[in-house]
């Protein structure tokens, strides 16, 4: 039914996406469809990594482990943004159309009271992209 | 499938010289919620900074006087004890950068051998002009030119002739001789100096991050000088002062330009000048920067520069073909001429007797600029990654040069004309030499010329715009220092700075105090002198390192 899931990922905070990784992973090995991780960082340097470069080549690296602990196929997708605080979002949805994915796994909190002023990153995606988007609270 | 290409990615970088440090971007920030709001902040510099803040708008509101004669009494002593070190270091930097222009290291770039530019040239020159200068050449640009010209109380640039008699008689043989220094004088406050010490700031932060790694905040640029202590008191040191001059540097400008703004309205419609319209012109503007900064740096702060840029192009439009083509381009012909011939008289500390232009004016300009300096200079940092050296400083001091330069024989040679063609009833001579009124300088010169409501409208406009687009910039700048140098903290941080310096802005607009900490912002130009020049030689080591092309 889905050809390619694409999973958002937070790379400095791995920890509290143990959930979404494991949905997306089973949903691959289901659908027999490769998962192919996003993140987004800026050109400044960040707590990742010192260059974009660094950080795609430390988001393949996550990739490529949760191909192995998973045994799935995998890829990775590095996007940059100017401001990642602001145009995460829409820069999501482009990966979206780049990587080719029919379906999105990935991350949310549950709804509170600050969604009312800044929608969540997951409800934007979910509200704007074409392709099925599942939320993991 | 985990040799994907990206797409989203640059290029390879290429070769950079990435600084081994065991910091790690982020390591000392705290992060949490406060409610349903996220904040991740630098420990202890948000919180120190926010702090001294509020601890300095309270001693100007509960010690107004004292407050306002112990700053009033510091900033003229500074910059009259020490005009000559800030016209030496001043020069220092202008003649650093044009080495940096013709030297080998001019084919550094900045972001690695192989980078490419993240801005295009329109918007890049659109923020750089919005964020550093913009406000100023709205005020400036009719005043200073207006009032060098025909300043009858003795600080007339290096003292030269004076076009009327003290009866506001023209003296003819003296018109062009006055009108010539003027245009120089003025330049010389707008054009290379101040640009240089923009770039020497910037090109610091954009090595230091772009090729070296360093988190994008001021303490970065002193790793060649401290090492490893830059993580700790000395670098929230550093950061702590520069959020501090940057936050006072916007909120007195912001209560000020609201003043301007205020009285400008007055001057055309005739709104009340008082108190309550300026609080709302400054919730207005913070609500509009709110906007902005939430628009993020592209959606928001670089549309509404380059939009600023249109609309000031147009005016620029309109007065030099207003006043007239021919003679105002020659002027500008004649600026450019002027300028580099006075340029090096006008820079030279020594031997001076135009004191009241040198410490009155130059002195305080290089003061007022290099305060501002971190947060200029990290916000042309943070949109310049990927041009080479001498590129960036060529397009960071020539070009604006050049610009400024044209703004100035624009606006302040039509003034001109208009004092010699009307010396008895010229508006401009009457606002700002018969009564000192500088916030009307503009607007007087605007209704010396045709459609003046329209004209004045659009001035005042621009007036706000440019303080909204200070104002975003500014906020995202002291976001990213007290974030410790993370550009990707929760929206939430954004939000906080930019009503804060809002709200410091009304409380000193209220009780008082925006003299007094302007002064104060701009007494901190003197420990900053010294930061710039060991800043240079930081980038000389830095750049050392780095692959030439």
């Amino acid at each position: 039914m889905f050809k390619k899931i694409m999973t958002p990922v937070d790379l400095a905070h791995v920890g509290t996406l143990e959930k979404t990784l494991q949905c997306a992973a089973d949903l691959s090995t289901h659908f027999k469809a490769p998962v192919v991780y996003v993140a987004v960082t800026s050109p400044q340097p960040g707590k990742i990594a010192h260059t974009p470069q660094e950080f795609a080549q430390k988001l393949e690296a996550f990739a490529k482990e949760q191909g192995e602990k998973h045994g799935i196929e995998t890829g990775s997708h590095a996007m940059t943004s100017h401001d990642p605080t602001i145009d995460l979002d829409p820069t999501l949805l482009k990966a979206v159309e780049e990587t080719g994915s029919d379906l999105v796994v990935m991350a949310t909190h549950p709804p509170n009271f600050s969604d009312y002023i800044w929608p969540s990153n997951g409800g934007y995606v979910a509200e704007h992209s074409k392709v099925s988007v599942l939320l993991v609270r | 499938m985990a040799d994907e290409t990206s797409p989203g990615i640059p290029a390879p970088e290429g070769e950079a010289d990435i600084i081994d440090t065991e910091y790690e971007i982020g390591q000392d920030n705290i992060e949490g919620k406060v409610g349903p709001f996220g904040f991740d902040i630098h420990n202890p510099v948000f919180v120190i900074s926010g702090l001294v803040v509020v601890a300095f708008v309270a001693y100007a509101l509960i010690a107004p006087q004292q407050a306002s004669d112990f700053f009033g009494w510091l900033r003229p002593a500074l910059t009259s004890s020490f005009d000559w070190f800030f016209l030496l270091s001043a020069n220092v930097f202008v003649i650093f950068c044009l080495f940096l222009i013709v030297s080998p290291w001019g084919s550094v770039r900045l972001g690695g051998a192989e980078a490419t530019p993240d801005y295009g040239y329109a918007g890049w020159f659109a923020m750089l002009f919005a964020a550093g200068m913009g406000i100023g050449l709205m005020f400036f640009g009719v005043l200073e030119p207006a009032y060098y010209f025909a300043t009858p109380w003795g600080d007339a640039p290096l003292g030269t002739v004076r076009p009327f008699t003290e009866d506001g008689q023209l003296i003819e043989a003296n018109v062009e001789e006055a009108r010539r220094m003027a245009l120089a004088a003025t330049s010389y406050h707008w054009a290379l100096h101040p640009w240089a010490i923009y770039a020497v700031v910037a090109l610091a932060l954009a090595l230091f991050s772009y090729n070296k790694g360093l988190p994008l905040s001021i303490r970065s640029a002193f790793y060649p000088i401290l090492g490893e202590r830059v993580w700790g008191w000395w670098g929230h040191i550093i950061d702590t002062v520069a959020v501090f001059a940057t936050l006072f540097g916007l909120a007195t400008s912001l209560g000020f330009g609201a003043q301007q703004a205020n009285a400008g309205m007055n001057y055309i419609y005739g709104i009340p000048n008082n108190v309550t319209v300026q609080v709302i012109l400054i919730i207005a503007i913070t609500a509009v920067a709110l906007v902005s900064v939430l628009r993020g740096l592209d959606g928001g702060v670089k549309r509404l520069s380059e939009i600023n840029m249109i609309l000031a192009f147009l005016l620029l439009l309109f007065v030099l073909f207003a006043a007239g083509a021919g003679t105002i381009l020659s002027e500008f012909v004649a600026g450019l001429g002027a300028y580099a011939r006075e340029v090096v008289p006008l820079s030279n500390p020594f031997g001076r007797e135009d004191l009241g232009y040198m410490q009155g004016w130059t002195a305080f300009y290089w003061a007022w600029w290099i305060s501002w300096s971190p947060f200029v200079g990290m916000f042309i940092a943070r949109v310049s990654r990927g041009r080479t050296v001498r590129e960036f400083i060529t397009c960071v001091l020539i070009i604006p040069s050049i610009v400024c330069i044209l703004w100035m024989a624009v606006f302040g040679g039509s003034a001109i004309s208009d004092m010699i063609a009307n010396p008895q009833t010229s508006a401009v001579k009457a606002n700002v030499i018969d009564t000192y009124s500088p916030e009307l300088s503009l607007f007087a010169m605007l209704e010396s010329l045709p459609l003046a409501a329209i004209t004045s409208t659009l001035g005042i406009i621009l007036v706000i715009v440019f303080f909204v687009t200070s104002s975003d910039s500014g906020s995202l700048v002291i976001d990213t220092i007290t974030a410790g140098g993370k550009v990707d903290a929760p929206v939430t941080q954004r939000v906080f700075w930019c009503t804060f310096e809002g709200l410091v802005a009304i409380a000193l607009l209220i009780g008082g105090g925006l003299t007094a900490l302007q002064a104060m912002v701009i007494s901190t130009g003197l420990p900053f002198t010294i930061i710039l020049l060991l800043i240079c030689w930081a980038i000389v080591r830095g750049l050392i390192a780095e692959k030439r092309a």
